[in-house]
């Protein structure tokens, strides 16, 4: 197994590497750095004074070692508009939305998870088909919308929730509930397939057959297996929450790097929107290596292979 | 006394095709019942339909069938699992696939014990190593904390057997439980399996293709043909006076020794079995039988070839002699 790891971490890190020099290609191929920067109203010299600042004027290959290093060492200059460290910036709203995407998938596995067995145990019956056909809608609905359907019921007409703002935990429960309706329909499914996979299965008879009781042969035999990819996918979702965060904090102005690079887009702060993606690009790699991860403790022939 | 197990008529269905047509057999304490039949015949029905483990879409009658004198036709799940891995135990067919792939052999032994005699989780292992060396495995200790994939076939069948000896059950149904062990493996659970009837008065149903295990082992025979028990009688009886053709067929192909294959499938009787199509009636055989005649074709008479010999079959008990001579 451990050899199954190091090919997964060579491939992550591989991946991290492009990643890390397609976001410098893109900076560089959107025109000139340092025009962009000057801003419209800048003379030649001011631009001038720009390139030699950001060392622009170097070898493009010397500017992309130089920047490279930085950047693997968490150094991603400084935002052009909030006067701070980019790292700094990171740093402070990074917490918020890993929160917000915890939340987010937490919801969705509470979720998820009951009503795919349900489904799975009631095949075929109309409770399989009501959930699937939720699954479906819920699939289809975009999430902004749905963030402003909560937002005036929960938060205008039951006044039950603070409708925006970042805050105390109850600053979550809204967004996280919008989050993990992009993450519900797929485990969901997967939870179902796996448990009716797992219950047609010949240990479940075996189970049955040693008269065990039917919550010891939903949950130790069939859900345990029928577990095993919904986790590593669960850990895959969380990567795609992450990058959905963008738009649901917009939504409820929640300040992670989701609204920031929001913010960053529209004020051309070029080195947040890069750490922005980048950062987001590097947990979601993370989270796939986690997911082997995770496939490999989960299943005993990964683990003992 | 009533017998440990007794099925009248079994019948099984999956949608419009009967798999199981007519099976009646009893198991009495003690005693060792077996099943044979060509493959496809519906044994392994058979047996799954008496635990009440068939899968999705098969459907069970039967004019009686009843365990320690209970009828179980129309009980619960709820009350049949009180029964299952307890009191009834059933080996199945398929070994390298009935072991759950995410679970050691250890908590899949012990969980039988726990969950029908409340016994702490240390009784249970002891009483699971006890059972692994008694199947056969060394090292027991070692295998209870492994998983099923790292345990070969034979392993994973003798780990089914121990499992389902867990709580010294009064029936057990074995379904093929030894074809994938040796010859000395086989012979070590053989004997342990008389041992638990000397002991306990362990009633077993085995099903199995081999002939010379039959002869060993079984107090009765009962032959199995297209979903149908066409014969059934003490073993010494039916090997010496079988009275429906399809038995003398399974007899006379029996391998001449050194000749075929121990555990080799039984049966090289001209044709194959037949689909028997709903609302069919008169001999099954018919088709296959050198001696088939107009009557096959009608209702075919329960015969009497002795005081605890049935064959399901048209020709005058004896016939076999006759035909010999
Ligand atoms: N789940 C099922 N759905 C539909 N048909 C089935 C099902 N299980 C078994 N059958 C059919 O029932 C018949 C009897 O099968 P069974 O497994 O009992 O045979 P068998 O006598 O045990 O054979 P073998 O010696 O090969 O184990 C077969 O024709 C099979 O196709
Ligand atoms: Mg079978």
């Amino acid at each position: 197994m451990l050899k199954f790891l190091l090919r997964r971490l060579i491939v992550a890190i591989l991946v991290a590497l492009t990643v890390l020099t397609l976001s410098f290609a893109l900076t560089r191929l959107s025109g000139d750095l340092a025009i962009s920067i000057a801003g419209p109203n800048a003379t030649q010299q001011d631009v001038e004074i720009i390139r030699q600042a950001y060392g622009l004027n170097r070898p493009l290959t010397t500017q992309y070692f130089d920047w490279l290093v930085r950047a693997v060492q968490g150094d991603f200059g400084e935002s052009y508009f909030f006067r701070d460290r980019v790292a700094n910036l990171i740093g402070s709203r990074l917490p918020i939305t890993m929160t917000l995407g915890l939340v987010g998938l937490l919801i969705a596995l509470v979720v998820a998870l009951p009503l795919g067995i349900i489904a799975a145990v009631r095949e075929n019956s109309w409770v399989d088909r009501t959930v699937m056909m939720v699954a479906l809608i819920g699939q289809a609905m975009p999430s902004f919308w749905l963030g402003l359907i909560l937002m005036v019921w929960l938060g205008l007409n039951l006044d039950l929730l603070p409708i925006s703002g970042t805050g105390g935990p109850e600053y979550y429960v809204m967004p996280g509930i919008v989050l993990s309706f992009s993450a519900i329909p797929s485990l969901m499914r997967l939870t179902r397939s796996g448990m009716i996979e797992a219950l047609s299965s010949d240990y479940i008879r075996t189970a049955r057959a040693k008269g065990l009781s039917r919550l010891s042969i939903l949950v130790k035999h069939a859900f345990r297996n029928a577990a095993i990819p919904v986790v590593a996918i669960a850990a895959v979702q969380l990567g795609f929450m992450l990058g959905g965060s963008i738009v649901i904090e917009s939504v409820f102005a929640m300040h992670g790097v989701g609204y920031l690079a929001w913010e960053s887009i529209g004020k051309n702060d070029f080195p947040v929107v890069q750490a922005v993606v980048l950062v987001l690009a590097l947990i979601y790699i993370a989270l796939t290596l986690l997911a082997d991860l995770l496939n490999a403790v989960l299943d005993p022939r990964l683990r003992t292979a | 006394m009533s017998a440990l197990l007794d099925v009248r008529n079994l019948r099984v269905t999956f949608g419009g095709t009967a798999a199981v047509r007519g099976a009646s057999l009893t198991v009495e304490k003690g005693e060792t019942h077996c099943l044979v039949g060509e493959s496809g015949c519906g044994k392994s029905v058979t047996a799954l339909a008496l635990m009440g483990l068939l899968a999705r879409g098969g459907k069970r009658e039967a004019d009686a069938l009843s365990f320690a004198g209970q009828d179980i036709r129309n009980l619960g799940e709820r009350d049949m699992s009180r029964l299952r891995g307890d009191r009834m135990a059933m080996i199945v067919q398929e070994p390298m696939t009935s072991l759950n792939p995410a679970d050691t052999v250890g908590s899949q032994l012990t969980e039988v014990l726990r969950r029908h005699r409340g016994a702490s989780r240390a009784q249970a292992v002891d009483r699971a190593a006890e059972l692994l060396g008694r199947v056969g495995i060394t090292a027991p200790g070692l295998r209870l904390g492994q998983y099923p994939h790292q345990l070969s076939g034979g392993l994973r069948q003798r780990v089914m057997i121990a499992m389902a000896l867990m709580c010294d059950p009064e029936l057990l149904i074995a379904d093929e439980p030894t074809t994938a062990l040796d010859v000395t493996v086989q012979a070590q659970i053989l004997r342990l399996l008389a041992e638990l009837q000397a002991e306990f008065g362990l009633g077993i149903l085995l099903i199995t293709h081999d002939l010379g295990v039959v002869a060993r082992i079984a107090d009765r025979v009962s032959v199995m043909y297209a979903g149908e028990v066409v014969e059934s009688a003490p073993t010494a009886e039916l090997f010496a006076a079988p009275q429906h053709p399809y038995t003398r067929g399974l007899l006379t192909c029996v391998p001449v020794p050194g000749k075929v294959k121990r555990g080799e499938p039984l049966g090289s009787i001209p044709g194959v079995v037949p689909r028997i199509p709903p609302g069919f009636v008169g001999c099954s055989f018919r088709d296959r039988c050198a001696y088939a005649h107009a009557a096959c074709k009608h209702d075919i008479p329960r015969q009497h070839a002795g005081p605890d010999h049935e064959a399901l079959c048209t020709l005058p008990p004896g016939w076999t002699d006759r035909a010999a001579a």
